[in-house]
């Protein structure tokens, strides 16, 4: 019972990893792909903290009267992660933005269709 | 002090038991408006009255008045935000679900999930064709 | 009892983020999609919290909840909301899924129990910096003193990401125009209620970035939530107003000077003969010097930050929606 309590959020961790890799796989859409890798991102986040935790720790905060505090390197790791995370999500939607604009669809099957049917480079090949 | 103690259970328990309340409008009215203002009992008085349990629970700390500024803010916050999602709501186009009949027995919530779809559908096109 | 109590909420927590995720999975409408994914940070964070991590929590509620959602909806509006289902591999996605899933659960039968004090990780780095903030440093807050103090070099390199990412962004879009037809509709109760809100919003950041030594918070988190005030006024007031209170030609400015105000503490300690980021050369009492590196170091990440996520939101709300048919 112990055995299964102490693992069960490595468990829920790996579910929610699978969940999101299963959005960035299966959906062609391109922010719901930005969205299952932001999903992985937190379940990432998740192991790391549960690894920080000690039961009956405190938060890194000092205090007195308190030993015991729970472990600040996860979070001094994961803290500047969600930042980064943010700041390259926010990268992908601007990459995804342009190709709408450039292909009129955030789809990528409809793109690369659109890729196919487009004779642009035999056009080129041709002329040259 | 044992009616401090009292008081904070009571809070609490009243608090909780809102909470509850909102949670079941959530899921059981029927329409957008009639969710969003059970939503609103929930953060309003459900969330503050936890609040004064826990500031009564604790006693007279540098905490407190930090609490008592977050009662502040989420009383003047919380019903904006209510009425700015109404607002948003009206103009998008999502109409409250008008019935001559009781809501709560005729009505079931993947009805109003249908009208809510409809009303989507209509209003944007269709999307994925390249651009000329 | 407090023990188990934690365990309750964390398997209850975590609960509520499979069933978001299932949901989200399920939701072809990416505007409720990008909603779920603000529900399910804000929930993590509420996980964070009950795993003692208080800063992570700050940071996810106000990063991952408040702006990213933000961000989505605003790139909702230059895309398009609804994704096609027809598209959908879900032969091709689950035998991958599963697999890694079996793969990575074999993995972790050998990992110590959540919350074992005897893990290895607990007897490595962490009592040293646990001990060495109390007696070097002298701030309570461990996780401040680790990111600006002890891991230095990290945080540097993880604010000129920030700024770089927000170069990219304004590689790809663009500034944005200043001029917009169309403004926001006049609304009293908005606009009577949110001008105290945003001054609230201002202080509180402001607070945090302060206070970061004592308590949660710090660099990271005040620049985001400085930045959601000013989202705030351009969202109720019009982009107009906001931009004549904040120029966006100023940000990647206020950004470069976020990370330089960084790199110069870093440098004043070379020019002591110490090593870079050393904050121990900043004064005569080598506590005082860490006080005031730490101070100095918080500030620019704050202000990197702040420009930065101001810079990539003016980035997208600023750019012409092109409707194709």
């Amino acid at each position: 019972m112990n055995e299964i309590l102490g693992h069960f959020n490595y468990g829920i961790v790996i579910l929610l990893m699978m969940m999101g890799l299963y959005i960035v796989i299966a959906s062609s859409n391109l922010i719901k792909k930005l969205i299952g890798i932001s999903v992985f991102q937190v379940s990432v986040f998740i192991l790391y903290i549960t690894f920080g935790k000690i039961t009956g720790g405190n938060p890194p905060i000092i205090v007195d009267n308190v030993d015991v505090y729970s472990n600040p390197l996860p979070h001094v790791l994961i803290l500047t992660a969600i930042v980064v995370g943010v700041a390259t999500t926010s990268v992908g939607l601007a990459l995804i933005v342009r190709i709408r604009e450039a292909y009129g669809s955030t789809d990528e099957d409809d793109i690369n269709d659109i890729d196919k049917n487009d004779n642009f480079y035999l056009k080129n090949r041709s002329t040259t | 002090m044992i009616i401090i103690g009292w008081l904070s259970d009571v809070c609490l328990l009243l608090g909780g038991f809102l909470v509850l309340t909102g949670a079941v409008g959530l899921l059981r009215l029927p329409d957008f408006f009639t969710r969003l203002h059970a939503a609103s009992v929930t953060e309003t008085l459900g969330a503050v009255l936890l609040i004064i349990g826990i500031m009564l629970d604790t006693g007279l700390m540098l905490d407190t008045a930090k609490l008592i500024l977050l009662i502040c803010v989420m009383f003047i916050a919380n019903p904006t935000i209510t009425h700015g999602l109404c607002r948003a709501a009206a103009h998008g186009g999502i109409k409250p679900a008008m019935e001559t009949k009781s809501p709560m027995q005729n009505s079931t919530p993947s009805d109003s999930k249908n009208i809510y779809e409809n009303q989507i559908q209509t209003e944007t096109g269709v999307s994925g064709k390249a651009p000329k | 009892m407090i023990a188990n109590l934690e365990l309750v909420i964390d398997i209850c927590l975590l609960a509520f983020l499979i069933m978001i995720v299932f949901a989200s999975i399920k939701i072809t409408d990416l505007f409720a999609v990008t909603m779920l994914f603000g529900i399910f940070s804000f929930v993590s964070a509420l996980l964070f919290l009950d795993l003692d991590a208080v800063d992570v929590a700050f940071t996810e509620a106000a990063v991952g909840a408040g702006f990213t959602t933000v961000l989505m909806l605003s790139a909702l509006r230059l895309t398009t909301r609804f994704e096609n289902v027809k598209h959908r591999h879900s032969l091709l996605g689950l035998p991958i899924v599963i697999l890694t899933g079996a793969a990575l659960l074999y993995g972790v039968a050998d990992f110590p129990n959540m919350g074992d004090a005897n893990a290895p990780i607990h007897h490595h780095l962490a009592p040293d910096f646990i001990r060495l903030t109390q007696q070097k440093i002298d701030i309570p807050n461990i996780v401040t003193a680790v990111l600006a103090s002890f891991r230095g070099y990290d945080t540097f390199g993880e604010t000129v990401v920030i700024f770089s990412a927000g170069a990219a962004v304004l590689m790809l879009l663009g500034m944005g125009h200043v001029e917009r037809k169309q403004e926001p509709e006049k609304n009293l109760i908005l606009w009577v209620v949110v001008k105290p809100m945003i001054a609230l919003i201002l202080i509180f950041g402001l607070y945090v970035q302060f206070h970061g030594d004592f308590g949660a918070g710090g660099g990271f988190q005040a620049g985001v939530i400085f930045a959601s005030g000013f989202i705030l006024y351009s969202l109720v007031f019009g982009e107009t107003y906001a931009r004549k209170v904040i120029p966006a030609t100023i940000l990647p400015r206020l950004s470069a000077l976020g990370v330089l105000i960084y790199g110069v503490t870093g440098l004043m300690s070379l020019i002591s003969n110490k090593p870079f980021l050393d904050y121990n050369a900043l004064s005569s009492n080598p506590v005082g010097g860490q006080h005031l590196g730490i101070l100095l170091v918080e500030a620019g990440v704050g202000l990197a930050v702040f420009s930065t996520i101001l810079l990539i939101y003016y980035s997208f709300s600023g750019r012409e929606v092109i409707h194709y048919e």
